[in-house]
């Protein structure tokens, strides 16, 4: 088991190294430091002096993979992929690229807070409707309401989650004046502008989640033992949450589980649509600025979360299912 | 002569076409295939679906030729090389001239005669707050209100009168070649058609296209001499708009999933068939590549793009060429994303079918690796792929939309979904609401996602016999076998 968990952590730390090497790559190679300088500068009559302090403020004056005006190791750990690569490996983000902006460490620790509060209650929320909302229609099977509630599912998924969002600001805060329309506050009052988000993210994101898990059930309600079940002479009620329900708690969960890592990263559209100052918000932000030292440090944070994330989905599994061959 | 403009997409979607063509010959060609897709019809969700992606397709293909027209010599200029118009049009935007050219100064409501934003203007000596006739919509009504609304009526109820005369035809035409197929009368046939008891649903086709017949005859009669849906804040017709937009989200839906395809199943049967390190390669090239968050990765790789045509203004020549190229770009970028899954999916596939019987006899007969995969690997896993690719196609519509919100989708001066929502944000928030851009937007891309999700379900019962297990019915399904 040990070993296993070793192994797997082993796995993500090299491609958290893949990913490292590919973002170095879009972001370094692609354009130069010299591309981003003018950028930042703005236009393309800016002087060479300018553009060298830029990078030199920034440390970005070295080459990029092989300093050969240097002697022996220092060939390779005095450039920005080795400085970048092992600042990003010890969680120091540096600052950002544009003038006003300050350290992007602070602002991630700041930032995931308020991420936190929106995401996780609707990741718990949105496995408890979705999963209950299936169950129903699971139990209702072969009936009209199974039927008019897949369609209503197809046509919920067929909607834009923008749509949900600005209707949902419309109705609720323009006319019914239920939530105010976008803003935070910290503490307790976070609940009244948090409300909304989230109530609008679960229904936007209802149907094809609720889709999804009713064929798992399905699946999961054609094997043999729920049959043996049944045939015990078990209600169908019982025999769908004690036999079924659990089971299919399986694939759920890890579908669910892809989820996490936004979690932490908080959902872009959402976040910016409500004027959370969450790290979604803050991609958005950036991307706007094309600020990309902060872009390219929410790459990186995004693909660490995401591969923990796996991670212990994957040991939690073993735990879960002990069938799971630890490979 | 006006000047012929090939874009990158629109040669990518006449190609497109050309292989959809193909892929339909050579379905009609093989009997096995096409015993499949009749089962894809059978589903009268995934006909009805048909019938509106064609439509949509039809004006993908009509708004796919682009062209630069003449411009008429300066007077009194020497006759030197001729002139071009700057700005590229379609064969769509000849169609809808009318559209086109009938731009008002800024917002007005649906059908309206008057502007929505009152002016001040001097009557009598005095200053009063009027809302200014529009130049084009209602323009021919002398006193538009009394004329106004009989004038609306009788365009609608003449438009509805020539769209029932056109779907009456198509029906006409469909039950003709339904008659011909079966050899049977027409009368047989239609009965047959409205009793429901033809394999394939044609009574859905019919209430589809007079469905389609009754919305659009109006529609057409309406949008000449008002703005059906109303304008933008420029003016601009919104239902062109919305017309347009219909292009911008079929590339990216079938472009961009076609994008996947080499990439996707090139690795994934390497990786299943050669297994070893190979596979172990490719294996951590996708989780390296899922790893990121797909949003941030398009975002860092559409930046990319920006700043590459930025540096390389000699590639285009007008602002439309500059904001395709944008977007061929893009769907190379959600297409080098977006691999990860197909490819997952024909790895597993392809590690099961490498040691079935047939695939180690060819091996025995010493035939080559890549004649394997191709002729004995790739033919038996091609189900998978169509499958994702018809359900990848509404979700890519759906994104494009979230990405043109987050500022890496489309150019902002080309026409889309995502641009229309990304305005009508602050539209909504006026007072009075400015609705109708928003509720266009939504009525057109709900209709072209539905379609796509409905077609896309068809495809998968019809090829994926698993799936059909989980299909609710409105009826529960009674076992009978006829005698």
């Amino acid at each position: 088991m040990l070993r296993f968990i070793l192994r797997r952590i082993g796995y993500g730390a090299l491609v958290l190294l893949g990913v490292n090497l590919l973002t170095f790559v879009l972001f370094f190679t692609v354009n130069t430091p010299d591309d981003m300088a003018r950028l930042n500068l703005g236009g393309k009559r800016v002087s060479a002096e300018a553009i060298e302090k830029w990078k030199a403020e920034r440390g970005y004056d070295k080459p990029l993979y092989l300093n050969t005006a240097e002697a022996g190791t220092r060939q390779l750990t005095e450039t920005i992929f080795w400085e970048r690569s092992v600042s990003l490996f010890m969680l120091d983000f540096g600052r950002a690229d544009s003038e006003s902006a300050g350290d992007i460490g602070a602002e991630v620790v700041q930032r995931m807070a308020v991420s936190l509060q929106l995401a996780l209650p609707l990741f718990v929320l949105q496995l408890i409707a979705s999963t209950a909302f299936a169950l129903l229609l699971v139990m209702f099977r072969g009936t009209a309401l199974d039927f008019w509630g897949v369609v209503a599912c197809v046509l919920m998924l067929s909607i834009s989650g923008l749509f949900y969002i600005i209707v949902g600001q419309v109705l609720f805060s323009r006319v019914l004046m239920l939530a105010p329309i976008s803003g935070y506050a910290p503490g307790l009052d976070a609940v009244k502008f948090l409300m909304l988000p989230i109530l609008l993210s679960l229904v936007a994101r209802l149907g094809g989640e609720a889709r999804l898990y009713r064929a798992m059930f399905l699946e999961e309600a054609s094997k043999d033992y729920v049959r043996t079940a049944r045939a015990k002479g078990l209600a169908e009620q019982v025999v769908l949450v004690r036999h079924v329900l659990r089971n299919a708690l399986i694939p759920i969960i890890t579908s669910a589980g892809s989820y996490l890592p936004y979690v932490f990263l908080g959902s872009l559209v959402f976040e910016s649509f409500f004027g959370l100052p969450g790290l979604g918000a803050y991609v958005i932000e950036a991307i706007g600025k094309q600020d990309f030292a902060v872009v390219r440090t929410m790459v990186f944070v995004g693909s660490l979360l995401y591969i923990a994330t796996y991670a212990l989905i994957d040991i939690a599994y073993t735990w879960v299912d002990p069938r799971v061959r630890l490979a | 002569m006006p000047k012929i403009v090939i874009l990158w997409t629109d040669a990518a979607v006449w190609l497109m076409f050309a292989a959809l063509l193909a892929y339909g010959w050579s379905v009609w060609r093989t009997p096995e295939k096409r015993q499949r897709w009749g089962r894809v019809f059978r589903d009268g969700g995934a006909l009805a679906s048909t019938i509106v992606l064609l439509l949509a397709l039809g004006v993908t293909l009509l708004d796919s030729v682009h062209y630069r027209p003449l411009l008429p010599p300066a007077p009194g200029a020497a006759p030197g090389p001729a002139a071009y118009d700057t700005r590229t049009r379609s064969l769509l935007d000849a169609v809808l001239a009318d559209l086109v050219d009938g731009r008002e100064s800024t917002y007005s409501k649906p059908l309206a005669y008057l502007g929505f934003t009152k002016e001040s203007v001097v009557v009598n000596g005095e200053v009063q707050r009027v809302a200014p006739r529009l130049q084009f919509g209602g323009a021919h009504l002398a006193d538009p209100a009394t004329q106004w609304l009989p004038d609306l009526v009788r365009r609608a109820s003449l438009g509805l009168a020539a769209g029932a005369g056109v779907a009456a035809a198509a029906v006409l035409l469909l039950l003709a070649a339904l008659a011909r197929a079966r050899g049977a009368s027409l009368a047989v046939t239609w009965g047959a058609v409205r009793r429901r008891e033809t394999p394939v649903p044609w009574h859905v086709a019919v209430v589809t296209l007079a469905v389609i017949g009754l919305v659009a005859g109006p529609a057409t009669a309406l949008s000449g001499p008002y703005h059906l849906l109303g304008t933008d804040l420029t003016g601009n017709d919104v239902l062109y708009q919305c017309l347009k937009s219909i292009r911008t989200a079929f590339v990216i839906g079938s472009l961009a999933t076609l994008a996947t395809l080499p990439l996707a199943v090139g690795l994934g049967l390497a990786a299943g068939y050669f297994r070893g390190w190979v596979d172990e390669a490719i294996q951590y090239l996708y989780t390296v590549l899922s790893s990121v968050p797909n949003v941030l990765l398009i975002a860092a790789l559409v930046l990319m793009v920006q700043v590459f045509l930025d540096q390389h203004p000699e590639l285009f020549e007008t602002g439309a060429e500059r904001a395709d190229l944008k977007l061929f770009m893009l769907c190379i970028v959600l297409g080098l994303t977006g691999w990860a899954t197909l490819a997952r999916l024909l790895r597993a596939e392809t590690l099961k079918l490498r040691e079935l019987e047939y695939v180690q006899a060819a091996t025995a007969f010493g035939i080559g690796h890549g004649r394997i995969l191709a002729r004995h690997v790739f033919p038996n896993v091609a189900h998978l792929m169509l499958i994702v690719t018809v359900l990848e196609f509404s979700s890519l519509v759906l994104y494009e939309a979230v990405l043109s919100y987050v500022g890496v989708g489309v150019d902002p001066s080309m026409n889309s979904f995502g641009g229309m929502i990304n305005l009508a944000r602050v539209e909504m928030s006026r007072d009075p609401m400015v609705w109708w851009s928003f509720a266009s937007a939504f009525g057109f891309m709900v209709t072209l996602v539905l379609a796509a999700n409905l077609f896309a379900d068809g495809v998968r019962d019809a090829f994926d016999p698993r799936s059909r297990l989980f299909r609710a019915r409105r009826r529960p399904v009674v076992q009978t076998r006829k005698a």
